[in-house]
């Protein structure tokens, strides 16, 4: 054989033992991408949060924290439920219809999102970008937000509004409601949040 | 692979050693070649103080880190007050702090005036255009960088920042919320994603880093500097081979830049001392207080540097998706009509402006709003296959092309500027027109760079001696 010739059982043998070599090197870096999933602990950590809200008075807003998130649950007067029906024309998704297995559940899927009427419960997550919105519970004209705000949530980062029901309005970087998390009532003043009853 | 050299044995016992240094490893070789051998142009201007001084400042922030981490603990219950702790307890840690701090925005400052140097100057331009490219990518590095040590203090800035960019990349289709959870390692950012942006503050990107700054360096002294007149002064050598117009960096631009690091340290240090914040720019007054999962601050912003980009990322709304949808299909209209090219390609031109409308109709803007900032920053890796001037330098190009430069700059100015600002519907509208603007000048700039009369290029480079 000449120093030329390629000698093509070597080449082939090269060419395969490449190829499993770099099998094996993917391979290795499964167990290190999957390091970066949340471990088991943060997994576990979802467990239900109970609330007593007895002393909750109408208007009043009180911020519990569910999976490291803020959750909050607001007793709404009767004005801020009226509200609920004057805002209906301006919102994107007024009847809860977008991703309702994610967002809503179907007990709250109603006008005032809930299962009490008054009781709003909601993840004070905008569905934006992940900030939490602030209260706007004055009605009225004020910076940021319309002359005929009837009250409720203004985003501080991106200037998304949502109604009293946690209703996302139309033409604002937030595409859909703030999310209901899976509740129940224990009893008339106990609540659960993270868990329901078909769960 | 050098011959073993051998030295008079009268010969001194520093000539000794450094022959036997040189000959196991190529000690002298690589300071004739990098330093006292390597030929810059002698005609450097104040512009050209800017690649040193981001050099220094990478040693000050690998320094300064290296105390840092010395006293910091990366634990989401323990980071802000080991910070405070610094500030407070640790001798002179306000110092080293601050140092870090005031370091992060130097750089950027540095870095983007370097980086504008390379623009006016065409020093992408061939044989450079690697060079350019490492640069680019240092420039990638440097916003990882920053954004991942702006968690660390775990103030309201911080946690909050990182919500909001680790929720951009929720935004991709299909593997979006999947990929947000595998950066933050929970549901939430927490003490995992604290953790693991540190890993990558200290470590991974740094050695990153610092093998683009190695690379960017040998690509530079491979091809030779550019100079302001944009003419190559390899093509005039002496008899000894050596540039007509060059001068050995050391010693006379290692003198040189001394001047530039005296003017930048006067600068730096009296930020330090004087105003460590910058009235909120360096270091914003939210993130005094402690992260709060449960409450967002009225009003947030990035830090400084990332406000042109950030400007992009909020200006793309719904409404701004119509004027793109517009900018897709005029390109491809005059690219269908106007560009010289195979039919076959014409067709694929047709079929990717139809599949991409349909992709910007049907998908969310807040994804498209990643795609710009992202984008943006993306385009300028291609800037020296976009540039079809027929000369480098701003000083040979129509003179208009002068005033692009200027209102290019502006306008970076001005989306950074309305970046810090609350939204509001009028820097919406300013966001978006800047917006179109910048993407409009690079990617239209093989068709303007061809337009209007260059001016003679010198043969040599332009120098009076001082």
């Amino acid at each position: 054989m000449s120093d030329n010739a390629v000698d093509t059982s070597k080449r082939t043998w090269l060419i395969a033992t490449t190829c499993a070599g770099a099998v094996g090197g993917a391979a290795t870096a499964v167990p290190f991408v999957s390091t970066f999933q949340p471990s088991e602990r943060a997994k576990a950590a979802g467990a239900a949060v109970e609330v007593d809200i007895s002393s909750l008075k109408p208007g009043e807003k009180l911020t519990v924290e569910w999976r490291g998130k803020p959750v909050w649950i607001i007793k709404r007067t009767p004005e801020q439920l009226e509200s609920l029906k004057k805002t209906e024309g301006q919102l994107a998704d007024p009847e809860s219809k977008r991703n309702p297995s994610d967002l809503t559940p179907a007990y709250a899927r109603n006008q005032a999102r809930s299962i009490k009427p008054e009781v709003f419960v909601g993840v004070g997550i905008c569905s934006h970008l992940g900030c939490s919105p602030s209260d706007k519970f004055q009605t009225g004209a004020q910076p940021s937000l319309p002359d005929d705000w009837q009250g409720g949530f203004l985003c501080p980062c991106h200037g998304s509004t949502f109604d009293m029901a946690g209703r996302v309005f139309k033409n604002k970087p937030a595409p859909d409601n703030l999310e209901v998390p899976p509740h129940m009532y224990l009893s008339d003043n106990k609540l659960l949040i993270g868990e329901d009853k078909k769960a | 692979m050098a011959d073993f050299k051998e030295i008079s044995p009268n010969a001194s016992a520093g000539e000794k050693l450094l022959n036997w240094v040189d000959n196991r490893f190529p000690a002298s070789k690589m300071y004739k070649e990098h330093l006292s051998e390597y030929y810059a142009p002698k005609n450097f201007n104040f512009w050209y103080f800017f690649g040193s001084l981001a050099l220094l400042v990478l040693v000050i922030q690998i320094v300064t880190g290296i105390f840092l981490v010395m006293h910091y603990k990366p634990d989401a219950n323990l980071a802000f007050a080991s910070v405070e702790y610094i500030m407070r307890d640790v001798p002179w840690g306000w110092l080293i702090r601050y140092m870090h701090s005031t370091g992060a925005s130097a750089f950027f400052i540095v870095v983007y005036m370097h980086m504008f140097r390379g623009l006016i100057y065409g020093s992408y331009r061939k044989p450079r255009e690697l060079v350019w490219i490492f640069g680019c990518a240092i420039f990638l590095c440097l916003m990882a960088e920053a954004f991942m040590g702006y968690l660390l203090p775990w103030g309201q800035m911080s946690y909050w920042g990182a919500q909001v960019i680790v929720n951009l990349f929720a935004a991709v289709p299909f593997i979006g919320p999947d990929l947000a959870l595998l950066i933050r390692g929970d549901y939430v950012v927490s003490d995992a994603t604290l953790n693991r942006f540190f890993s990558f503050h200290v470590i991974a990107v740094p050695l990153v880093l610092l093998g683009l700054v190695v690379a960017h360096i040998i690509a530079l002294h491979e091809v030779g500097s550019n100079n302001p007149d944009g003419v190559e002064i390899k093509a005039h050598k002496d008899a000894n081979g050596k540039p007509l117009d060059g001068i050995p960096f050391h010693p006379y631009y290692t003198v040189h830049d001394i001047l530039g690091v005296s003017g930048f340290l006067l600068v730096f240090t009296a930020v330090i001392f004087f105003a460590p914040e910058f009235g909120g720019y360096f270091l914003e007054y939210n993130n005094f207080i402690p992260a709060d999962p449960l409450k967002t601050p009225a009003h947030i912003a990035p830090v400084w540097y990332f406000t042109p980009f950030y400007s992009m990322l909020r200006a793309i709304t719904s409404e701004m998706m119509y004027a793109l949808i517009a900018c897709v299909l005029a390109g491809a209209y005059l690219g269908v009509t106007r560009a010289k090219i195979p039919a076959l390609f014409k067709t694929a031109v047709v079929g990717g402006a139809v599949v991409l409308v349909a992709l910007m109709l049907s998908i969310d803007a807040k994804f498209w709003g990643v795609v710009v900032m992202g984008g943006a920053v993306i385009i300028l890796f291609f800037l020296p296959w976009l540039d079809n001037c027929a000369v480098k330098s701003i000083r040979y190009r129509p003179d208009w092309h002068k005033y692009l430069y200027g209102i290019f700059v502006i306008n970076f100015v001005i989306l950074a500027y309305l970046g810090v600002q609350p939204p509001s519907p009028v820097g919406e509208r300013v966001s978006q027109v800047g917006t179109l603007f910048y993407f409009g000048f690079f990617l239209l700039m093989p068709w303007w760079s061809r337009l209007g009369e260059t001016k003679p290029v010198p043969d040599r480079v332009t120098f009076t001696p001082h």
